[in-house]
C-alpha cells in the first residue's frame, strides 16, 4: 500500500478547485496504516457520491470515519466524487479513485462504503465503484475486489441498486458499522475465500440487507414475491437505531475543510427522529423515534467544538430544531460559554434550521442572530389548509402570519417560503393559494419595511418508500410545470413576490429511481453509461437520457413514476422495514385523503406507528412538556409565544414512553 | 496594536487558494485565542489584512499577514517569541508562521508597499540548459504576451516586468524576480513565455521573497533568522 499523490498531484493542476482532493482538514485522522500493512485490520473507504463542498459536511460520514478509526481492528479513510474535469483527467493518467486523506487506491481498502442522501447520484456510485477499478456488478466481484456497502435515507429502497451493491445497510450506522467490521475481519483471517458464505453471513447481521440472498419473482410487471434463498437469511430486514444518542456524542473532532463548503460551520446534532408526522417526509418516517441530545452534551459540544476548529458559527441540526425540548436555556447557554472565547463573544452566530413557524421561534432566532438579518426561511409546504391536513404539516394561515409579521418587526426583509407541488388531492385551487400566501406576506412585510420582499420556492413532490404516501402516483413533469406556471402567472403583478422552482425534469428522474425496483438498475447503469454524472447538477442533467434509457430497457415511467399503487400491491421495498406497520402507512394514508390530522406522539398518547413498540425503544425526550411555542396538534395558541407552557389534559399528563 | 508575521504554504495546501487561505487564517487565529480586532457592523470581520495573492497552486514561504488586535492589548501580552509557534499549532499543516514583529503605526499596507517578488520555477520536465536557454528573454527588448484578466483579453508587453532572471546554484530551478506594481506577470505566465515547449500547468512555482523599496535598495519584508531559514530550506528540500 502507498499512496499515489506522486501521480496527482499533476493533475490537480489541471483542475477547477484542487483544494477538493487534498484533505488535510483540521481533524483528519492520519489513520496508522500498520493496522492494514500488517493485513489485520479492515479497512473502509467511506464514499460521499456527489462533490467535496456536499459531502465534507456530512455528519453521517464524519461519525462512521470516527468510530471506525477508534477501533484497533478498523481504520477508515473518505473519498468523495471527483468532478467532470478529475474524472476525465485520471482515466486518461490511470489514476483511480483515491482517498483524500493519505492520497491511497481505493482497491487497496476492504469496504467501500457510499452514503446515499439521495436518488440522483446513484449513476455517480456506479461511476466511483468503476474509478475503483472493481466490477460494477456485485456478481462479477471475486474475493479480492471490493465489498460495496450503501446506507443512508436513500439506501431505504436499495433495490434500483441490487445489482450493484454487495449489501445496504438500513438505518443509523454507529453500532452496525463494528459487527460488519467483525465478520469482515473473521473472514479475512480465514483467507477471504467464498465471497458467497461471507455475504451470506453478512446478511444475518440486523440491519443489513444483501440483495444477492434474495430471489424477487414477477408477475408479469408486479412483483409477486420476495423470498430468502437460504434458511439463514431474514425474510425482512428492519432498520438500525440506537437507543440513546447521549451515548454517542459524534463526532468528537469535526472536521474543517481547507476550502469552501456547503455548510461551513460547526454542527451539532441535538436530536434524531420526528413525530410530527408530515406524510411526505420520508426523513420523518424512517428516523423515528425522538431521541434528545441530553443539554448538558449540546452544550459542551459546542464550546469544545467551536474551541477546536475556530469556527464562529454553530448550527444546531435536526430535523425541526425547534422542537428541541431544552432549546432556550441551551441557546442562553452557548451564547454565555461563548463569550469566554476571545474574539468570539462578537462575532458568534447560532444557526436554527428547519424553523418552526411561530412567534416564538422568530423570536428566538432574532435574539441568537447578533443583529445579522440574512434571510428567513418557512416551510408552509401546501397552499391551502385543506391540502395541508391532507399532508398532515397543520400550520394554519393565522400561525404563517404572524411568524412572518414577529420577522418583518424584528427588521428581517427577506423571507421565503418553501412549497411543494403534486401533493395528493391537490387542486388548483390549492396552487393558487400559494401566490395568495406570498401576497397577504408581503402585506404584512410593507407595514414594517418597504424593501418588504417574500420569495416561493416550488419543488416538484416525489412519493419516497415507507412514508403514507408510497402509494400515490407522481405528477408527471407536464402537469408540475403547469401548476409551477399557475403561480408565476399568479404572481406576475404582484409587487415583492418572486417565484423559484426546481427543474420538474429532474422531479422525474428521481421518482424512476424513488420507487424503482431491481429492474430499474438497468437504467441507472445506461444512463451513467450515457455519460450522466452529477445527476443533481443542473448543467449534467438530462430527462432525455432517463427517458431514452427506460424505452431501450422497456420500462415505463407511467408504470413506475405516475401510477397510483393498490393496497395489495407488493412494493418493491416491502421487505425491508423502518419499523412502521405497513397498515399504520395505509390507514394514514386514507386518513389523508380523508383530510384527517394526526398529532405529534411525542406530547401525545402513541398511535402505535410501530417503531416504538416493534424495537423496544423509547421516545427520549427531556421534558413531558412541549417547547414554548406550541407544536401542533396540541392545541395551543401560538401567538402567545414563549408565555404559556403547553397544557396537556390530564389523561395526556405523561406522554406515552417519554423518559427523563 | 498591530502585528506582521511571515510564513509558509507548502506542500497539499499549495492547491487551496487565496480566499481559502484567509479563511483559514480566520480561524487560526482564533483557535490560538488571539485577541483580534473585528470591524463594525451586522457581520464583523476579523481585522487582518494579506499581501499579495498566491496563486493557487504556488508555494510560498514568503507570505504576509498583518493582524490588528483589539484596542488595549499590549505588546507585553503578546509573546512575539512563542506567537510563531502558537500560530503554526493552529494553522494546518503547510502553514508554518517563521516569524512575527510589531507592525509599526503608519506603515504602508502590504499591498502598496511590495513592489517585487522572488520565484523559484521548476518541472521534472525540465533540464538545467531549459533554464539557461529561459534566461534569454531577458534579451528581448519586448516580450507580447496574450492573457486574459477578468474576462479580458489583451496582448500586454510584459517584458518591463522581468527584473532578473538565472538559474539556481545548482542549476535546476530558475530564479526570477518579477515586478509587482501595476499589472503584474504571474509565474504560470513566465513559465508559458520561458518553456514554450511544454505545458506551463507542469510547472512548479515557489515565492521566496517579497521585496520593498527601501531608499533605492530592495529590502525583504521580514527577514528571516538564519535558523529560520535553515529550517524552512530544510524543510522545502
Amino acid at each position: 500500500m502507498s499512496t499515489l499523490w506522486a501521480r496527482i498531484e499533476p493533475l490537480l493542476a489541471r483542475v477547477q478547485k484542487p483544494a477538493r482532493y487534498i484533505g488535510c482538514e483540521d481533524g483528519a485522522i492520519t489513520p496508522r496504516h500498520d493496522k492494514l500493512d500488517g493485513g489485520e485490520a479492515v479497512a473502509w473507504l467511506l464514499a460521499y457520491p456527489d462533490t467535496y463542498e456536499i459531502g465534507l459536511p456530512n455528519q453521517g460520514l464524519q461519525i462512521l470515519y470516527e468510530i471506525l478509526n477508534e477501533r484497533d481492528d478498523a481504520l477508515a479513510e473518505r473519498t468523495y466524487a471527483p468532478w467532470a474535469d478529475l474524472d476525465h483527467e485520471m482515466r486518461a493518467a490511470d489514476v483511480p479513485l483515491f482517498s483524500v486523506d493519505t492520497h491511497r487506491a481505493a482497491a487497496d481498502f476492504d469496504i467501500l462504503a457510499f452514503n446515499l442522501s439521495s436518488e440522483l447520484v446513484l449513476t455517480n456510485v456506479l461511476n466511483m465503484i468503476d474509478l475503483a477499478g472493481a466490477p460494477i456488478r456485485s456478481s462479477d466481484r471475486t474475493d479480492d475486489d471490493l465489498v460495496v456497502v450503501v446506507g443512508g435515507h436513500a439506501a431505504f429502497n436499495p433495490e434500483p441498486m441490487a445489482d450493484f451493491i454487495d449489501a445496504a445497510v438500513l438505518g443509523e450506522g454507529e453500532q452496525v458499522v463494528s459487527e460488519i467490521t467483525e465478520v469482515f475481519s473473521a473472514w479475512k483471517a480465514a483467507g477471504r475465500t467464498d465471497r458467497e458464505s461471507f455475504l451470506r453471513q453478512l446478511s444475518r447481521v440486523p440491519g443489513v440487507y444483501v440483495p444477492a440472498m434474495y430471489d424477487v419473482s414477477y408477475d408479469g410487471r408486479q412483483i409477486s414475491g420476495v423470498a430468502p434463498r437460504y434458511a439463514d437469511v431474514p425474510p425482512t430486514v428492519d432498520k438500525r437505531t440506537i437507543a440513546d444518542l447521549g451515548e454517542w456524542p459524534y463526532p468528537k473532532n469535526p472536521l474543517v475543510p481547507l476550502t469552501e463548503v456547503v455548510h461551513d460551520r460547526l454542527s451539532v446534532e441535538v436530536f434524531r427522529g420526528c413525530t410530527r408526522g408530515c406524510r411526505f417526509c420520508q426523513a420523518g418516517m424512517i428516523t423515528r423515534p425522538v431521541r434528545e441530545r441530553p443539554a448538558d452534551q449540546v452544550r459542551t459540544m459546542i464550546r469544545e467544538g467551536l474551541r477546536s476548529t475556530g469556527y464562529d458559527e454553530v448550527s444546531l441540526t435536526s430535523l425541526s430544531t425547534a422542537d428541541f425540548s431544552d432549546i432556550e436555556p441551551v441557546v442562553r447557554g452557548v451564547i454565555e460559554d461563548a463569550k469566554e472565547i476571545p474574539g468570539s463573544c462578537n462575532t458568534m452566530t447560532i444557526n436554527l434550521p428547519s424553523l418552526r413557524l411561530d412567534a416564538f421561534t422568530v423570536g428566538l432566532a432574532g435574539e441568537i442572530n447578533n443583529g445579522r438579518r440574512s434571510g428567513l426561511t418557512f416551510a408552509p409546504e401546501g397552499g391551502s389548509w385543506r391540502l395541508r391536513k391532507v399532508i398532515n404539516k397543520l400550520i394554519t394561515e393565522e400561525d404563517l402570519y404572524g411568524a412572518v409579521d414577529s420577522a418583518f418587526s424584528q427588521g428581517w426583509t427577506r423571507m421565503k417560503l418553501y412549497f411543494m407541488t403534486g401533493l395528493p388531492t391537490e387542486t388548483d385551487e390549492d396552487t393558487l393559494g400559494i401566490a395568495e400566501l406570498a401576497k397577504n406576506c408581503v402585506a404584512i412585510g410593507k407595514k414594517h419595511t418597504s424593501r418588504a420582499s417574500v420569495t416561493v420556492s416550488l419543488g416538484g413532490f416525489v412519493p419516497k418508500p415507507h412514508t403514507p404516501f408510497q402509494w400515490f402516483g407522481q405528477n408527471t413533469d407536464a402537469e408540475l410545470q403547469r401548476k409551477i406556471n399557475l403561480v408565476r402567472q399568479a404572481t406576475r403583478r404582484m409587487g415583492g413576490v418572486n417565484v423559484k422552482w426546481h427543474n420538474p425534469a429532474a422531479t422525474t428522474a428521481e421518482g424512476i429511481v424513488a420507487r424503482g425496483d431491481r429492474r430499474i438498475g438497468r437504467v441507472i447503469e445506461r444512463v451513467w453509461r450515457e455519460g450522466g454524472l452529477f445527476q443533481e447538477w443542473g448543467e449534467h442533467f438530462s430527462l432525455d437520457r432517463w427517458n431514452a434509457a427506460m424505452e431501450v430497457e422497456g420500462l415505463s415511467s407511467d408504470w413506475y413514476v405516475f401510477r397510483h399503487r393498490e393496497q395489495n400491491e407488493i412494493l418493491p421495498w416491502a421487505h425491508l422495514t423502518a419499523g412502521l406497520h405497513n397498515d399504520f402507512l395505509w390507514g394514514d394514508w386514507l386518513d389523508a385523503l380523508a383530510e384527517a390530522g394526526v398529532e405529534d406522539c411525542r406530547w401525545t398518547p402513541c398511535y402505535d406507528c410501530g417503531v416504538c413498540t416493534g424495537y423496544g425503544l423509547e421516545h427520549v425526550v427531556a421534558s413531558p412538556i412541549a417547547p414554548a411555542g406550541g407544536s401542533q396538534g396540541t392545541g395551543q395558541d401560538l401567538g402567545r409565544g414563549g408565555e404559556v407552557p403547553v397544557k396537556l389534559a390530564p389523561t395526556k399528563l405523561e406522554p406515552v414512553g417519554a423518559t427523563r | 496594536m498591530k502585528l506582521r508575521v511571515r510564513a509558509t504554504k507548502i506542500g497539499k495546501v499549495r492547491f487551496t487558494s487565496h480566499r481559502d487561505a484567509a479563511r483559514m487564517w480566520e480561524r487560526a487565529l482564533r483557535r490560538a485565542g488571539l485577541p483580534v480586532a473585528v470591524t463594525e457592523g451586522f457581520t464583523p470581520r476579523s481585522k487582518i489584512s494579506f499581501g499579495l495573492a498566491l496563486p493557487t497552486g504556488a508555494e510560498s514561504i514568503a507570505e504576509y499577514v498583518d493582524i490588528e488586535l483589539q484596542r488595549g492589548v499590549a505588546a507585553a501580552d503578546v509573546d512575539l517569541e512563542t506567537l510563531p509557534e502558537r500560530l503554526s499549532e493552529a494553522l494546518p499543516n503547510g502553514f508554518d508562521v517563521l516569524v512575527a514583529d510589531q507592525r509599526e503605526p503608519g506603515i504602508e499596507s502590504l499591498q502598496e508597499a511590495v513592489t517585487s517578488c522572488t520565484w523559484e520555477l521548476w518541472s521534472p520536465l525540465l533540464a538545467a540548459e531549459d533554464h539557461l536557454d529561459a534566461c534569454r528573454l531577458l534579451e528581448s527588448t519586448e516580450l507580447v504576451l496574450d492573457r486574459e484578466r477578468k474576462g479580458k483579453r489583451s496582448a500586454d508587453d510584459v517584458r518591463p516586468m522581468i527584473l532578473d532572471m538565472r538559474p539556481n546554484p545548482t542549476g535546476d530551478r530558475l530564479i526570477a524576480d518579477l515586478v509587482t506594481i501595476g499589472r503584474a506577470l504571474r509565474p504560470g505566465e513566465l513559465a508559458e513565455l520561458a518553456y514554450p515547449n511544454i505545458d506551463a500547468r507542469d510547472v512548479r512555482a515557489l515565492r521566496t521573497h517579497q521585496w520593498l523599496d527601501h531608499d533605492g535598495k530592495r529590502r525583504e519584508v521580514l527577514h528571516l533568522p538564519a535558523d529560520v531559514e535553515a529550517r524552512t530550506l530544510a524543510v522545502l528540500a
